[in-house]
């Protein structure tokens, strides 16, 4: 009954190709953005944004990041943290060095220096996969963690190492600094997701997302293909770095404004955002945001419900909070080895078919 | 999904609305996770003084005290999310224990307008009330510590600190890179060596940290540690043969439960503390009132101990503020604004500490508009492992206020002009 293709007629290739083929869930994509831009900023309150939306929204942006490098690339990595900390650090130091210019513009250069740092670390892939080019990044992520604790002009000679972002605006409207508005911050984050999951999708489709996956499926075959290995790669270690770098500046300037390296962008970030995109689905854009969400709200959620509603003592839900998230995982990836995104898949299949399977 | 997930947590948010007219005290404690151990018995004792006060005395001025409990498990995020949750429900006063929340939390209290109290942690320049109009560390701040460790070395080395060497052990983050400054500030002064061994969070690493001891030989170790980084230095404290009283932990270093995994060995450890412990008249109250009614926080262990006792002080001076901010502004129901100002008008004398039930319980101290920072004093006490407790070996020591002074001046006025505050008190 949903999501139909019958008189759904296309006339062209351009129109064959889209990424929301079927009316039904083209129409719902443009409810959903419609939603997000044009609703949620007149209700939302400080609690939504500072504790679920906004740290979903940047969340999902390094996660589709990563999804680039891992899922379509093939590359495995754990230097996520370490990636989003030299967003973070890069952000700081051009806020602080040029504050007169617009933070859009620092956030999007902080991804540049991200992508560099990226290209750099991502180098030795050419050479190594699979689990030992895990541990080359795991290396990329102790290094960078280290360098930023131990050279002062990173944080600029404060006396605790931590960075705090100062008010910068966007228009005459704060975005950063503690007197932004609920609506500024999860607007600026809005935009940012909008337009990276728009080109990440436009990626990943094109030639270069074709020569990803090739490399994914099996390098020795796309390089007899043609596929060149040293661009492949490296780009997708540069468009991944990108995307976690400016997730990483957006995590420190707009959601938290304060940030200690070790604490922040350790080792557990990396695994966190690799297991958002293991659930939610490797090579899959949608995967990505349902993976964040899934690692983002759900604790949440199930904080209010077990001591808000329940009333239990906080330790207990806690630790109940651990159990039922990790359960939950290991259901899913049972049911699903491919993720949220599969499942969606299937669901939409049935949902084409229903209530007349036959 | 998403739909289903919001909904639910509408629900969840309306489930847990307030009631009105009581006086919101919220408790970020963390009672999971590496610094667990030093979380609960703050927690603990904290909530506990609240319940006395409500149970025993009809609230605060005769309105309830409700104290709203959110486990951050030492994490900034989840941290946020707590501050975010509660300071809608008319939250007084906020105190994370934790010195990465703090910073977090110092420019979103600012806009806000809810006080902060870091005691003995946080940020040290927000002793200077002329720019941290809603951020107070009464009794005393890590600066204050390093330099009651240093005075006490000195006046066990006849005042003389010249060519000894001293090591840094410090947690890796905001809270243990705080007190380099003055450390670095007195060797210039006392002509000691300084040396930094930073151990990453949690601490649970210390090998190498320790070899580098043995081959150095510092005549004394400090440590900024927390958690599970202390049972795990003195451990390996006891491991090299360090001699025990050369080993000087901070405040948040010096609990029951750092030094007993060790044993024996443990024997002689010393560290600071910022408040006595002894067995206090109010304990008898608290487990009259509170215990006996089964009204408890946690299990009720930890009555008595170091950091039970540490979090009821500090819930105690809250009451003590709320109880100012109610007669200068004459209204039971009081609001963070009025809140603030009974902070800044506070006044911790012996015969309050007295007729409060724990006599001698910190130092005198006075806070003003300009010192939010209390008097910095603090005591040296040492673990004997035989009777398993903490003996006091000093009186209330002063921190050496020339050197602090300008330090404080010099970072305040740094954070004052990044953010284009203008001075207040003037």
């Amino acid at each position: 009954m949903f999501y139909r293709e019958a008189g759904d007629f296309k006339t062209s290739y351009r129109d064959d190709s889209q990424t929301f083929p079927i009316r039904f869930d083209r129409y719902r994509y443009y409810a959903v953005l419609v939603v997000a831009l044009a609703v949620v900023p007149f209700f939302i309150d400080s609690y939504w944004a500072n504790a679920l939306l906004v740290p979903f929204l940047i969340y999902a942006i390094a996660a589709i990041g990563l999804n680039i490098l891992t899922g379509y690339c093939g590359q495995v990595s754990l230097g996520t943290g370490g990636f989003m900390a030299v967003g973070a650090y890069a952000c700081y130091k051009l806020m602080t060095a040029f504050p007169d210019v617009n933070i859009v513009l620092h956030i999007i250069a902080a991804g540049g220096i991200t992508a560099a740092v990226g290209v750099l670390f991502g180098l030795p892939s050419l050479r190594i996969k699979g689990f030992y080019l895990a541990v080359a990044t795991l290396a990329a992520q102790f290094f960078l963690v280290w360098l930023f604790n131990k050279v002062p002009w990173f944080y600029n000679y404060s006396a605790s190492g931590q960075i705090s972002a100062p008010e910068r605006t966007v228009f005459g409207i704060a975005v950063t600094g503690p007197n932004t508005e609920a609506w500024a911050k999860y607007l600026v984050c809005l935009l940012f997701v909008v337009v990276l999951a728009w080109v990440a999708r436009n990626l990943t489709r094109g030639s270069i997302g074709r020569s990803w996956m090739a490399i994914r499926d099996m390098d020795i075959a796309a390089e007899i293909i043609g596929v060149n290995p040293l661009k492949a790669k490296l780009t997708a270690f540069a468009v991944s770095s990108f995307y976690i770098g400016i997730a990483g500046a957006l995590f420190f300037a707009v959601y938290l404004g304060a940030v200690e390296v070790g604490e922040a962008f350790g080792i557990q970030k990396s695994f966190l955002i690799l297991f958002m995109i293991i659930i939610g689905g490797l090579g899959s854009i949608f995967g990505s945001f349902a993976g964040a969400a899934f690692l983002v709200l759900l604790p949440v959620l199930l904080k209010n419900v077990l001591v808000g509603t329940l009333g239990w003592p906080t330790d207990l839900a806690a630790h109940i909070e651990l159990m039922i998230v990790g359960a939950l995982i290991i259901v899913f990836l049972i049911a699903e080895p491919h993720g949220i995104a599969q499942l969606w898949r299937i669901a939409k299949e049935k949902l084409r078919l229903w209530p007349f399977p036959h | 999904m998403k739909l289903k997930l919001a909904s639910a947590a509408i629900g969840a948010l309306l489930a847990a609305s307030p009631a009105l007219a009581d006086l919101v005290f919220p408790d970020l404690s963390y009672r999971t996770g590496p610094f667990a151990a030093g979380g609960i018995p703050f927690s603990d004792g904290y909530q506990d003084y609240f319940t006395l006060v409500n149970e025993r005395d009809g609230g605060i001025g005769g309105v309830k005290a409700r104290v709203i409990e959110c486990e951050t498990a030492y994490n900034t995020e989840k941290g946020v999310e707590c501050y975010e949750a509660t300071k809608g429900e008319g939250a007084l006063i906020y105190q994370p224990l934790s010195t990465g929340i703090t910073y977090q939390l110092i420019p979103k209290v600012s806009a806000d307008k809810i006080p902060l109290h870091t005691m003995g942690y946080g940020r040290t320049s927000a002793t200077n009330g002329r720019v941290f109009e809603w951020v107070f560390n009464y009794p005393a701040n890590y600066w204050d510590a390093a330099s009651v460790a240093i005075n006490y070395l000195l006046d066990e080395n006849g005042g003389s600190l010249e060519g000894k060497k001293i090591a840094l052990l410090y947690h890796n983050s905001a809270y243990g890179k705080e007190p380099i400054p003055t450390l670095e500030a007195l060797a210039a002064k006392h002509g000691y060596s300084l040396s930094l061994l930073p151990v990453d969070s949690p601490g649970q690493e210390q090998k190498s940290q320790w070899l580098q001891i043995r081959r150095e030989r510092p005549d004394v170790v400090l440590m900024w540690g927390w958690g599970v980084m202390n049972q795990v230095a003195v451990q390996e404290a006891a491991n090299i043969r360090f001699p025990m009283e050369n080993f000087i932990g901070n405040w948040w270093a010096g609990a029951e439960h750092d030094v007993t995994p060790a044993g024996m060995a443990a024997n002689g450890y010393k560290s600071l503390n910022m408040n006595r412990i002894a067995d206090f008249p109010v304990f008898e109250d608290i487990r009259t009132h509170v215990h006996g009614k089964g009204l408890a926080a946690g299990d009720g262990s930890n009555v008595g101990k170091v950091l039970y006792t540490r979090g009821m002080y500090a819930a105690m001076l809250a009451v003590e503020a709320a109880k100012k901010a109610q007669e200068t502004h004459g209204t039971a129901n009081i609001t963070a604004a009025m809140m603030r100002d009974g902070m800044e008008a506070l006044e911790m004398t012996s015969e309050m500490m007295e007729a409060l039930g724990a006599p001698g319980i910190g130092p005198e101290f006075s806070v003003s508009c300009e010192a939010h920072g209390g008097s910095g004093m603090g005591i040296v006490q040492q673990w004997n492992a035989a009777e398993g407790r903490w003996i006091a070996l000093t009186d209330y020591i002063a921190p050496d206020q020339d050197v602090i002074a300008p330090l404080v001046e010099q970072d305040s006025m740094a954070y004052a002009s990044e953010n284009n505050l203008s001075l207040r008190c003037e």
